[in-house]
């Protein structure tokens, strides 16, 4: 639900503070063939293959989309600096309000995880997107790494504004009847419930030791679940397979399931629960 | 669960020279005009149309176009694919007497919505047009409901020589119909959706469809409706607010392509 302006908006609508765009490459994708999303016990598996239309394209829906003054964020992916750097400025110029950089996707060759799991790299590209745009910057990290606070200091030190965790984890399903992967990708992303726990332990392990805010993602599907992100140190979240669960309506209903939280335990102000459970 | 459910294919039947049907048992309820997503193991996985609906039996008629029903055409009794769903809204049936207007694979999906019409002693019309009398099919199985049944080809070589929709607009001036259901080329939609401005009247669109669970966004249309969920089955009202019907579509990357 984040391909088009139309459907950008409806999320909008719906209750979502801002929207973070699909990530977006130089040039159309078509993505991996199908099966490239099914559901498992506790969550999904995903191997899009970062299917997107190119900058160029998709610089029409962004456009439509200003109209109406949403708060967007522009997710781009890229191989190599220059193509952040190319990524960002178009973005900008889009009048996006901030830009996420997609350092973590498990499942595309060249791109995402093989990129972000490389500490000089990582430092490297987010100088480099900082020194060409005006916009805030986040970058979105990888569960899938034997130390992610190296990683999240690397962002930290080229600049970053913030911190996006957690992308999903790398996953397999193999179909006992056909004994074959079931992903055309074969390997995919996992998503949902079942990782929350994941999120929250690395926003705790980010937020103990950079000082940049963190924004939380990860098998957020109720208001209990945003705020155990945010006594984990996460200033906002994400809501992308909480939409299966609890439907479009998923946005306003955890705002209203957040306000009632603070209420029942005396909180008038969010940022008074930020990183509580570090104290 | 959305999990393709690994199923053997019981009947396989060849409808014309590139339509077949395969049949597979697979439990549960369908709405004429909802959707599976197969899985054709190696090859791809793609949302067919319900084409028969028979208790614990269930169907899907296809054309040979691209990779995946080519495998599919194939395939054989026995061999085995996934199968999830049923998923979208299917058709609404109201009213008292019902016009059914299929265009070339269209037909697969009208044929269930005709059988379920009879079932309920609706007075049902029903137009299948295709290019030529070679595209044609189902003849026999709609003859048998015994409804009214026109037959339209844009050569002539069968039935009424010209469009399924002028021959539906003279037959919509001679009857009062109070519904107008169609499944077809989205540009005989469009016009048929024209035609009707004082008619009910549902259309079933066609898109690239990955996840069908309303996650992705590939399918999306108009303001963010999802055709692999509040579709594919929309209404005169739904569609007047949609920019994209009979103009464009997605592609696999997203990007918009002209009908």
């Amino acid at each position: 639900m984040d391909e088009d302006a139309g459907s950008m908006q409806r999320i909008y609508n719906s209750g979502a503070g801002a929207i973070v765009t699909k990530s977006i490459g130089l040039k159309p994708r078509d993505g991996y063939p199908n099966p490239t999303l099914i559901e498992l016990e506790y969550g999904f598996l995903n191997a899009m293959g970062l299917p997107n239309p190119g900058i160029e394209f998709f610089q029409d829906e962004l456009k439509k989309l200003k109209k109406s003054n949403i708060p967007v964020i522009g997710s781009i992916f890229g191989s190599e600096v220059n193509e952040f750097i190319i990524l960002s400025e178009k973005m900008e110029k889009c009048k996006v309000d901030a830009l996420e950089l997609n350092m973590s996707c498990p499942h595309a060759k060249g791109y995402g995880l093989e990129i972000g799991s490389d500490p000089k790299l990582v430092k490297e590209i987010i100088s480099g997107v900082k020194n060409s745009v005006k916009i805030p910057v986040f970058v979105k990290l990888s569960p899938n790494l034997t130390n992610i606070i190296e990683i999240a200091k690397s962002a930290e030190e080229g600049n970053a504004d913030g911190i996006v965790a957690i992308n999903t984890l790398k996953a397999m399903k193999i179909d006992t009847e056909l004994k074959i992967p079931v992903l055309s990708n074969k390997i995919g992303g996992y998503s949902g419930k079942a990782i929350k726990p994941i999120g929250i332990r690395c926003v705790y392990e980010i937020s103990k030791n950079v000082d940049i805010p963190i924004i939380g993602v990860g098998g957020i599907v109720n208001g209990e679940d945003a705020i155990e992100y945010f006594l984990a140190g996460a200033s906002a979240v994400q809501i992308g397979s909480g939409v299966y669960y609890r439907g479009i309506d998923i946005f306003k209903n955890i705002c209203f399931e957040i306000k009632k939280w603070m209420e029942k335990h005396d909180y008038t102000k969010l940022s008074e629960i930020i990183g509580v459970s570090h104290l | 669960m959305n999990y393709p459910k690994v199923t053997k294919i019981i009947n396989v039947t060849k409808e014309n020279f590139n339509v077949k049907t395969i049949k597979f048992q697979y439990p549960g309820d369908v709405i004429p005009g909802q959707f599976f997503m197969i899985w054709i193991p190696g090859v791809d996985e793609i949302p067919m149309s319900v084409s028969y609906i028979k208790n614990g039996v269930k169907g899907i008629t296809f054309k040979k176009v691209g990779e995946a029903t080519k495998a599919l055409f194939e395939l054989e009794k026995g061999d085995k694919i996934g199968v999830r769903g049923p998923y979208g809204n299917g058709f609404k049936i109201k009213g008292k007497k019902i016009l059914l207007v299929a265009g070339g694979t269209g037909i697969a999906m009208i044929a269930p919505v005709a059988e379920e019409i009879k079932n309920r002693n609706i007075s049902t019309s029903v137009i299948i047009g295709a290019k030529n009398k070679e595209d044609l099919f189902f003849e026999k199985r709609l003859k048998k409901l015994d409804l009214d049944l026109y037959i339209t080809t844009d050569d002539g070589s069968k039935g009424y020589k010209g469009l399924a929709t002028d021959f539906a607009k003279e037959l919509i001036n001679k009857h009062k119909f109070d519904s107008v259901l169609t499944c077809g080329p989205e540009l005989m939609m469009k016009k048929l959706y024209e035609i009707c401005s004082d008619i009910s009247f549902q259309a079933s669109l066609e898109r690239y469809i990955k996840c069908g669970i309303g996650l992705c966004g590939q399918c999306c249309i108009g303001k963010g409706l999802r055709v692999c969920k509040e579709g594919p089955v929309f209404d005169k009202n739904t569609l007047k607010d949609i920019e994209d019907f009979g103009f464009f579509k997605k592609d696999a990357s997203g990007v918009k392509i002209k009908f």
